[in-house]
């Protein structure tokens, strides 16, 4: 198991490398002069000129790519933002976080309501609350989270004036942005649940449990329910490394400071550094949610287990 | 008389007909595209149309959806917006499809170092979460219809090189694609001829659902404002222009965010449909 990890870790060097590469390519076919952000529309063009020197963007693209990789190895330093001029690490971690606390209340909103609904949407199936929570979560999935944030402004702020339309330090504040961003996962986990279920409760081990006589309630929450929540942990997980990297619309509506808002603000500011560590450190995450995931559901399904040892 | 259905695709769209969701999605769709193609003759105002007497109107008798700051009739921009909503899903899907199909297709049909480097390639952009990188290469490519497609297209290349290759894998061992080996077919033709045509159900499934988020995804880079620019009427851009007057006006973004979601919702029903009617494991 130790020698799987560590060759999944292994595996992410040369992903995180084509990801910095990617994105300074990326950078550096984007329009825009940092420099002129930097110093302003009226600045002079010997200015201008001046700090891109200094910058180090008049240089050709292999040796500012080799000095980024080699400054982030050696030196551990991703660079300073060209705009406040702070570390982009300390930047990050400003921001980071707010979408960690931000995501995982969206997580457990879609987990405390969509596991529960997936099992009773599975065990009664073709009811009608069947019906009903099938057709939300479909229309959950299509709602677009921009759409439904300004929705639960109108009616949450403006027409009731019980919770505030941004900010992220109270409870109150989070409710309406958790609850924006957790909607698509909770009908993802919905579906995924209800699926796994009625799969699971077709297994012949189920009905030798029913035929033995076990009170049905039992049979569900004992034999059914843990086999069928293994492809559900997957789900979740990965939906959690989509909501890292996905909270930006949510951010913006809210104006949260969080990792999503940072890199719109930074592409527009064009700060590449902000926006090459920001990248970067979102893939990361990506990367290590997935490979949690996946070490989880070696933990939780035995026979995945077996092929790793 | 019934007529008999004995190829796949009739089967296919026999037991689609059945499910009332796909059905419904399928209708929706439908009427989507004919006030796409119609946009011009069903639109009661012309998109742009300015009209400085009647600015933020609610709806009436004249104005359906009302008017928004300019005094531009909402309906009408919303009929408009279909034609770029459904042609960024689609085009940008298109190029998804046939941009990852064709590396998914090469990786596992050549297996070995190709294989391996083209998948190590598609990892990386797997790395980075779509939305984020449809927002990065659209600020590299700049506002513009095209650009928004590539930008939203780009992003879903892995995901289509991801699927084909694993059908390629389970199909290129058949035995009909040896008898095409050993008669001398080449290896396109074999690829093109044998192979792709008989992993196109997951490919279709996927791309439908793919054309609905594709559609998100554009709203939420025009919302952002890195789609289109005004004057295009963009539903997403329409919902970021309403933001400010939501307090006031807030049928301004009710009804291009209604326009959205139906657009969805329709294509969603008909992809999970499409998936039921397809899947092996229920047929009949």
């Amino acid at each position: 198991m130790l020698g799987y990890i560590l060759r999944r870790c292994a595996m992410l060097i040369p992903v995180i490398f084509g990801v910095v590469f990617i994105v300074f390519v990326m950078m550096y076919v984007t329009p825009g002069d940092p420099a002129r952000m930097v110093l302003g529309e009226q600045a002079p063009q010997v200015d201008v000129d001046n700090l891109r020197a200094e910058m180090g963007l008049d240089d050709p693209f292999l040796l500012q790519f080799g000095r980024y990789v080699y400054n982030a190895v050696v030196h551990a330093d991703i660079g300073r933002s060209y705009i406040t001029k702070r570390p982009v690490w300390n930047e990050l971690m400003t921001a980071f976080p707010i979408t960690l606390k931000l995501s995982a209340l969206a997580m457990g909103i879609a987990l405390l309501v969509g596991i529960p609904c997936g099992i009773v949407t599975a065990v009664r199936q073709y009811s009608i609350f069947d019906n009903i929570v099938t057709l939300f979560a479909l229309i959950g999935i299509s709602m677009p989270v921009f759409w439904l944030g300004l929705l639960l402004i109108l009616l949450f702020t403006v027409k009731l004036a019980w919770l505030p339309p941004s900010g992220f330090d109270s409870v109150q504040a989070m409710i309406m942005p958790a609850v924006t961003l957790g909607l698509q996962s909770v009908a993802i986990i919905t579906r995924m649940t209800r699926s796994s279920m009625l799969e699971v409760v077709r297994q012949d081990y189920i009905r030798t449990a029913r035929s033995k006589g076990q009170k049905e309630s039992v049979v569900i929450r004992k034999h059914a329910l843990p086999n069928a929540l293994v492809p559900v942990v997957t789900i979740a997980g990965i939906q959690f490394g989509i909501l890292l990297g996905g909270a930006v619309l949510t951010e913006i509506i809210f104006s949260i400071p969080g990792l999503g808002r940072l890199m719109v603000s930074s592409i527009e500011m064009r700060d590449y550094p902000m926006v090459q560590g920001g990248v970067l450190f979102i893939a990361l995450a990506f990367c290590l949610v997935n490979l949690g995931v996946d070490l989880l559901y070696a933990w939780l399904d035995p026979r995945i287990k077996s092929q790793y040892t | 008389m019934q007529t008999k259905k004995n190829s796949l695709w009739g089967q296919v769209f026999a037991r689609l007909k059945k499910n009332r969701m796909a059905m419904m999605g399928l209708c929706i769709l439908m009427a989507l595209l004919l006030t796409a193609l119609l946009a011009d003759v069903i639109a009661p105002f012309p998109f742009d149309e300015q009209d400085l007497f009647a600015t933020l109107e609610g709806p009436s008798k004249l104005h359906w959806f009302g008017t928004d700051e300019f005094g531009r009739d909402i309906l009408s921009r919303i009929i408009h917006g279909s034609r770029i909503s459904l042609q960024v899903g689609f085009v940008a899907v298109g190029f998804s499809v046939v941009a990852g199909g064709f590396i998914g297709a090469v990786a596992g049909y050549y297996g070995g170092r190709t294989d391996n480097i083209l998948m190590r390639l598609m990892d990386i952009l797997l790395s980075i979460p779509q939305l984020l990188l449809a927002i990065s290469v659209a600020a590299s490519l700049g506002p513009g219809l095209l650009n928004l497609m590539l930008a939203v297209g780009i992003a879903a290349i892995p995901q289509y090189a991801r699927l084909v290759r694993a059908s390629v894998l389970s199909i290129r061992d058949q035995e009909y694609v040896e008898a095409a080996i050993s008669v001398g077919s080449s290896d396109l033709r074999i690829i093109f001829r044998h192979i792709l045509p008989n992993c196109m159900a997951p490919i279709i499934v996927q791309a439908t659902l793919g054309v609905a988020f594709a559609i998100l995804i554009a709203a939420g880079l025009s919302f952002i404002g890195l789609g289109l620019e005004p004057p295009t009427p963009e539903w997403g851009a329409m919902l970021s222009g309403g933001r400010e007057f939501i307090r006031d006006y807030p049928y301004m973004t009710i009804f291009p965010g209604l326009a959205i979601m139906i657009t969805i919702l329709g294509l969603n029903f008909l992809g999970d449909g499409l998936r039921d009617a397809l899947d092996p494991k229920l047929r009949n």
